[in-house]
């Protein structure tokens, strides 16, 4: 996991633009980046770009999006801003923060 | 700080730059170490921890970091370019960062773990970008409100401070002042090293500023309370009991501008550098004594400052040339400059601290205050008569000669108690002026009470004030009694006569 590994799934200019801020491979971070891809998965599937900041490789990042917790993820797209700290490990919260709604799988 | 002991060796110090702080901190902040840095809103905590960063850069070339988690750098800069600092100009020469944190609690979401390595991620960056050696946070507590988990928060908060302390930051931590405690959310169990307590409080409607350092682990200092007051040129700390008597003294002699006076100063008048009291009732003439000794030191091509806080300037040299002394001429030559003010303008600390700066500015040779006692009227503080002693030791250690007059109240009898303000010890001459009722008329007479290092008459003397200034006219002693007014002209004339 580097500063510019970038796993984008789907469209070139994805709806939902995410931001993983996290501090070299702790246990937190790796953790934060599991659950994230696996939520965005289950909810967004084909529609995101998740982005890791490594601040370890570019300090310099952190002051831009005003980071001081780590991990901490950013959604900068859709529009306001929104930020999550910790490791992500409360699915139910981590929809909320990003105001996304739940996918519902289709019963028939 | 001028003669510093074993415990100073052992504990570096680093000079905060800030005019008196210095010296009740024996040398400055612990070098290396925090300090935390506290008072309510609005005392100065941020303009103390911004100054000590400046000077840091512009002094002892030690770059800086300021973390600032409630004021945005744009206020801080704008902030302290009206105190003469371009901050812009430093950060753009790398020798300072601004760092601003925003923490916006509607922003966040919080699940799962995390810790603040972004924080420390951001200062490292900065301190190792400049090479800092001080860094600022202000005010971190601001961390508490914007995140939900205070446990963690303070664990963070004690790494940081070791972190700090690891890579020998000499840091300032500012906090607000708490209900029973030094910081609301109680900083200074993290922040053991040193201690400052900034206070804003208001006596009689006029607002003082008071500093104190309430520890100060590994290094003695400065217990009292101290007035600082924050002016053009930023903080300044006055301190007093730290200062020390110290200055030269000069053997030359100086007239005091009036003649008869050098007569009775042993033919020679006061001492350079020395300081001249004039006290007296009302109407007993110290301003024009305080203007003949301008008019002399201004004769001689020297410069000379006259604080009038009872007269404006143009009343001041219309009232003097009555008597025939040209103060304007002076004024021309730019050999006199008039500060004339009411007294109420300012607290008595702002006072002295505009005192300091003109007098510094202008290198005077001598400086008239007309007159001190109302400076002190409004203000029966006894700390602030201390700050007023820390005036005339400048005065001396600068070799400034200065006279000041203080206004008495009372009968004559009584004005050898006291100068009015309780400041005569100080004083290496006192001059009583007194108005004398005898004989259905007033006399003006003029005595030195005291005149340090030379001798002197113990004749009262009468003087008038007439075309030339303020002269003493000759003694006429007859039936073992001096005598004044028209018994004096009387006994001339009879004696002309004869």
């Amino acid at each position: 996991m580097n500063a510019a590994a970038r796993a984008v799934a789907g469209a070139t200019t994805p709806e939902w633009q995410l931001k993983l801020y996290v501090a070299g491979h702790t246990a937190k971070s790796m953790a934060a980046l599991d659950n994230l891809k696996h939520l965005c998965e289950t909810h967004l599937a084909g529609r995101y770009s998740i982005e890791v900041v490594d601040l370890l490789v570019n300090p310099q990042l952190a002051a831009g999006d005003q980071i001081l917790a780590v991990p901490t993820l950013v959604r900068k797209v859709p529009e306001p801003m929104r930020k999550i700290i910790g490791d992500l490990s409360n699915e139910e919260r981590v929809l909320v923060g990003l105001d996304v709604r739940p996918y519902v799988r289709p019963s028939r | 700080m001028k003669t510093p002991d074993t415990l100073d060796r052992q504990l570096p110090k680093a000079p905060t730059g800030i005019a008196g702080l210095d010296e009740i901190t024996e040398g400055g902040l612990p070098r290396g170490r925090p300090t935390l840095v506290c008072g309510a809103a609005g005392c100065g905590k941020t303009l103390l921890a911004a100054e000590f960063l400046v000077n840091g850069v512009l002094q002892h070339g030690e770059p800086g970091v300021f973390m600032s988690f409630e004021e945005s750098s744009d206020d801080l800069v704008a902030n302290m370019r009206s105190l003469g600092h371009d901050l812009d100009v430093l950060q753009a020469e790398g020798k300072l960062v601004i760092d601003q944190v925003k923490i916006e609690r509607s922003e966040i979401e919080e699940t799962g773990e995390y810790d603040l390595e972004g924080m420390f991620i951001r200062l490292d960056h900065a301190i190792r970008r400049i090479g800092a050696k001080r860094v600022v946070l202000d005010t971190i507590e601001a961390l508490f409100s914007g995140l939900p988990n205070q446990a963690l928060l303070r664990a963070e908060l004690r790494r940081l401070f070791h972190w700090l302390k690891d890579r020998g930051m000499t840091a300032i931590i500012t906090g607000e002042r708490g209900e029973n405690t030094l910081t609301r959310y109680g900083l200074e169990e993290y922040v053991a090293d040193c201690v400052l307590l900034l206070d804003h409080r208001i006596v009689d409607q006029v607002s003082t500023r008071r500093l104190r350092v309430v520890k100060y682990r590994g290094s003695a200092h400065g217990t009292n309370e101290y007035p600082f007051l924050i002016g053009t040129n930023g903080l300044s700390v006055l301190p007093i009991t730290s200062l020390r008597l110290d200055h030269q003294a000069s053997g030359e002699r100086v007239s005091t501008g009036v003649r008869g006076l050098d007569g009775m100063l042993g033919g020679q008048g006061v001492f350079r550098g020395s300081s001249v009291l004039i006290s007296g009732t009302a109407g007993t003439g110290k301003s024009s004594v305080g203007a003949s000794f301008v008019d002399a030191v201004c004769a001689r091509g020297e410069k000379a400052v006259l604080f009038a806080y009872e007269e404006s300037e143009s009343q001041l040299i219309r009232n003097m040339k009555s008597i025939g002394i040209d103060l304007g001429r002076w004024k021309a030559a730019g050999l006199l400059e008039i500060h004339a003010s009411r007294p109420t303008l300012h607290g008595l600390e702002q006072h002295l601290v505009a005192m300091y700066d003109i007098v510094r500015a202008s290198k005077a040779d001598a400086v008239v205050i007309d007159p001190i006692s109302n400076l002190v009227m409004s203000q029966p503080d006894s700390s602030l008569q201390a700050t007023l002693i820390r005036l005339i030791d400048f005065l001396k250690q600068q070799g400034v000669t200065s006279l000041f007059t203080t206004l008495t109240h009372g009968p004559v009898t009584e004005v050898f108690d006291t100068s009015g303000i309780g400041v005569s010890s100080l004083m290496d001459s006192w001059i009583v002026l007194a108005n004398l009722e005898f004989n259905g008329e007033r006399t003006r007479t003029m005595q030195v009470v005291k005149s340090r290092g030379m001798p002197h008459s113990n004749q009262v003397r009468e003087f008038v004030l007439g075309d030339h200034g303020v002269e003493l006219v000759d003694v006429f002693v007859s039936d073992q009694r001096v005598l004044t007014g028209s018994t004096r002209k009387l006994r001339e004339a009879l004696e002309a006569r004869t």
